[in-house]
């Protein structure tokens, strides 16, 4: 199949799977942090504008959760169907770990999340908000175990391993906390908060670019943008400690993000040090950059704090243990360029809230509309860092990707990535044109919530209205 | 936990999540299955009516047995998965197309787009229900396994017998669906899904005549276990007590209960899962690699368990709590408009 093998057929399925969930995911704990927050202030100032907004982005919420949960299901079968190996492994460590992300999901989607939707008037101002925190923690919670997962397959810990060949908790401590879980988490939550803060903004400025900016518009693109102050710097500070631990344990990926094939002379203080490659073209054949714009010692002040430190290159590891370097390099150069575009959006907000400009300047309305997905597109480049610079380890430095499949033939692999492709696509295109037409509609005073008296599933992945239909219509109410 | 026997505690929980998952989940693909006859938009309102609330409840048990088999038994996930590949995909990519459906039935600007969504619900719901019983026969049958991985062919799933079985689950379901609907409607789709239910009865014994008969030739120790003693005094009751249900169900049908049918049905499958578990038990994964062989080392079950403990019985709670909230016929006034 176009040259491709079972492996590279494979991979392509699980990398288009989960590309398609994270975004969801990352959608519910950003915007279900930010529900929390509106819940807290309408409470506190009991001014209707939050409320409103509450509302409104609840509606929002609960579309893209159910895309999340129903993307989600696949993605728990896939370790088994294409990863057997993997999965007889890595079970005794991974599975549990998964098992709790499976039960806590229940646990918090089940209760929490039913009354949360449709409990406003059944539960009381203060019982409904603890429901949101709860249901807030819950997406939070289950993106700690996700990560743990994660987290675990880059930096191993707490393991031994048993006579069969399968990695064994040895200290489930270690497993959880392992060396990159903290700073994959909290670089991972940043994101999700920064993917809807420019969602937010984004739609705001297109309802103020409309003109149809009432109060609840203005606040909302009021506060996008002081989230897009606070959280991008913090961001971006997470992201070069996270980088400083990849540098430890996985030193191969830190080489292909900076394109950086030779390890310079180490030598007297005032060496050449490591420049920074700005721009290049990656030539894995000939082991070396195309094209390149570098700056000389930026690299050695970024990457160890000095001026002329040094880190090991690409042809330290022979070429069978590289990552590929092309996509690494070039996901990497994306998700920092609109970190740097987030920061700069974050800035120009503050410059112009302070000359009192923030309603009125269509340039930066038209900005942050062309920005509105640049959160989710540097997560989704992120992601492809990390996990194709793992390559090509599943578990690093244990189990090689080549060694990890199950004895699927690429024929089979490929018919059932159409097949996911085909059904991807018509879900998904039906569901994100549901997600517009909400969006495009401004949020009004008096907001309404979920249909109030509609029959709701309580028991569900997704409670949600039961899509009942009215019977003097036929029609849903 | 040494006192524990978690190996076999996480077999039979993971064994309830499953049967709990072919009784609930059974019923409304049934239903969906159902459309194929009932082609009438105000039946087809009814009917999606009725399980509108549960439906999605009732799939999360697929991923707690699919899941919960990965966390405890992954030896029997890495074995199983690759050897049923297209079955399980097929089941996974009907069940979301007929999750999706359902609920865009209900949002189509059109009478056309909502026809098409109707088919895409009965065939989802027919689809998902063959890959299951397709995936039942294939592991029946037994699975060829080379150290620890699956060391069978592509097409090794699809025999007379994984098809029969697929055949049969499907008929069985829409028997499920049958009687729910005559539990929770009333009038002329109550009277033609009580006519259905006697046909798919019918059908459903015969099935499960020759399934059983075709099951213990398909494994000598299955053949022990069914028709030798000891086995016997275990496994007769079954045969009779299968024959017992016949004959409450044919009599709650002719006599119009409007309960009965359903519960019948519901004992046959439980009895049928326990004439599975008979045949199987203590295999995980015919004919190699049992319940013991399969299981992740007890410090990794130990650790689930505890969660599960505390949590299981919480959802089962809200479970219970949602089928009370939504008892009761459904949406007789659809009939008139």
């Amino acid at each position: 199949m176009f040259g491709l093998d079972a492996a590279h057929l494979a991979r392509m399925q699980f990398a288009f799977t989960v590309g398609f969930h994270i975004v969801f995911p990352a959608f519910s704990i950003g915007l279900a942090s930010y529900l929390m927050v509106l819940e807290a202030l309408w409470l506190r100032t009991g001014r209707a504008v939050y409320h409103d907004l509450f509302r409104y982005w609840l509606k929002i919420f609960a579309v893209g959760f159910a895309m999340g949960v129903v993307s989600g299901v696949p993605m728990s079968y896939q370790f088994g169907t294409n990863w057997g190996v993997f999965a007889d492994k890595s079970g005794p460590i991974v599975g549990p770990l998964m098992g709790y992300e499976v039960l806590t999901a229940f646990f918090l989607e089940a209760g929490f999340l039913g009354i949360m939707l449709f409990g406003e008037r059944r539960v009381g101002r203060t019982a409904h908000f603890l429901a949101t925190v709860m249901v807030a923690g819950g997406t939070l919670f289950s993106a700690f175990w996700i990560l743990v997962v994660n987290s675990w397959m880059q930096t191993p810990a707490g393991y031994s391993v048993g006579a069969n060949g399968q990695y064994l908790p040895a200290d489930w401590w270690a497993v959880i906390f392992n060396p990159s879980f903290p700073y994959r988490f909290v670089h991972m939550v940043l994101a999700a908060y920064l993917s809807v803060a420019f969602l937010v903004g984004g739609v705001g400025a297109y309802h103020l670019l409309r003109e149809r900016g009432g109060e609840a518009v203005r606040t909302m693109v009021a506060m996008a943008l002081w989230m897009a102050l606070l959280a991008t710097p913090v961001q971006i500070l997470a992201g070069d400690l996270h980088g400083l631990n990849t540098l430890d344990y996985q030193p191969a990926k830190v080489a292909a993000m900076e394109g950086d094939w030779e390890t310079p002379p180490q030598g007297a203080p005032g060496g050449t040090g490591e420049a920074l490659v700005l721009f290049g073209l990656p030539d894995e054949a000939a082991a070396r950059n195309r094209a390149e714009i570098a700056i000389p010692h930026l690299g050695s002040l970024i990457l160890t704090h000095s001026w002329s430190g040094t880190i090991k290159g690409l042809k330290e590891w022979p070429a069978a243990d590289r990552p590929p370097v092309a996509p690494v390099f070039f996901a990497f150069r994306v998700m920092v360029g609109l970190g740097f575009l987030m920061l700069a959006v974050g800035l120009a907000g503050l410059w112009l809230r302070w000359r009192g400009r923030l309603y009125e300047c269509r340039p930066m309305h038209w900005a942050m509309l062309a920005m509105t997905p640049a959160g989710f597109l540097a997560l989704l480049s992120g992601w492809t860092v990390t996990e194709i610079g793992r390559q090509p380890f599943t578990i690093y430095g244990l189990l090689r990707t080549a060694d990890s499949l199950s004895p699927i033939g690429a024929p089979g692999v490929a018919v059932s990535l159409a097949g996911f492709v085909v059904v991807y696509v018509i879900v998904y295109a039906a569901g994100i044109t549901i997600l517009l037409r909400m969006m495009g509609r401004p949020p009004l005073p008096g907001e309404s919530g979920p249909p109030p008296g509609a029959p709701m599933r309580t028991a569900g992945l997704v409670p949600g209205p039961a899509g009942q239909l009215d019977p003097a219509t036929g029609r849903s109410p | 936990m040494s006192t524990l026997d978690l190996p076999m505690i996480w077999a039979a929980l993971i064994a309830v999540a499953v049967l709990a998952y072919v009784l609930l989940d059974g019923f409304d693909l049934g239903v969906g299955i159902l459309f194929w006859r009932e082609r009438g938009e105000a039946e087809r309102d009814v009917m999606v009516n009725s399980v509108a609330p549960v439906w999605d409840g009732n799939e999360t048990w697929l991923v707690l047995g699919g899941g919960g088999l990965f966390a405890v038994f992954p030896l029997a996930y890495a074995v199983i998965m690759p050897a049923l590949y297209p079955v399980i995909i097929g089941m996974l990519l009907a069940l979301v197309f007929r999750g999706v459906a359902f609920e865009f039935r209900f949002k189509a600007a059109s009478e056309g787009g909502r026809r098409a969504w109707d088919f895409a619900f009965a065939l989802g719901s027919t689809a998902a229900a063959l890959c299951q019983g397709l995936a039942l026969g294939g592991l029946l049958q037994g699975i060829r396994v080379e150290g620890r991985h699956y060391a069978g062919g592509w097409w090794d799933w699809l025999t007379p017998f994984t098809v029969l079985c697929g055949v049969a689950l499907v008929v069985g379901y829409a028997l499920l669906g049958a009687t729910w609907l005559i539990w929770r409607t009333e009038g002329e789709l109550q009277a033609r899904c009580r006519y259905a239910a006697g046909r798919l009865g019918a059908a459903l014994l015969g099935l499960i005549v020759v399934v059983s008969l075709w099951t213990p030739m398909l494994n000598p120790a299955f053949r022990q276990r069914w028709f030798g003693w000891p086995g016997i005094l275990l496994t007769s009751p079954v045969p009779i007590l299968v024959a017992l249900v016949a004959v409450l169900f044919w009599r709650g049908l002719a006599r119009r209960h409007e309960v009965t049918p359903f519960l019948a049905t519901l004992v046959w499958f439980v009895l049928c899962y326990a004439g599975l578990g008979i045949s199987v038990f203590p295999m995980m994964v015919p004919p190699s690699i049992s319940i013991r062989d399969a299981a992740a080392p007890a410090v990794s079950q130990a650790f689930l368990l505890v969660g599960a403990v505390v949590l299981l019985p919480i959802i089962l709670a809200y479970v219970g709590y949602a089928y009370w909230v939504f008892r009761g016929k459904v949406g007789a006034g659809a009939h008139y408009h």
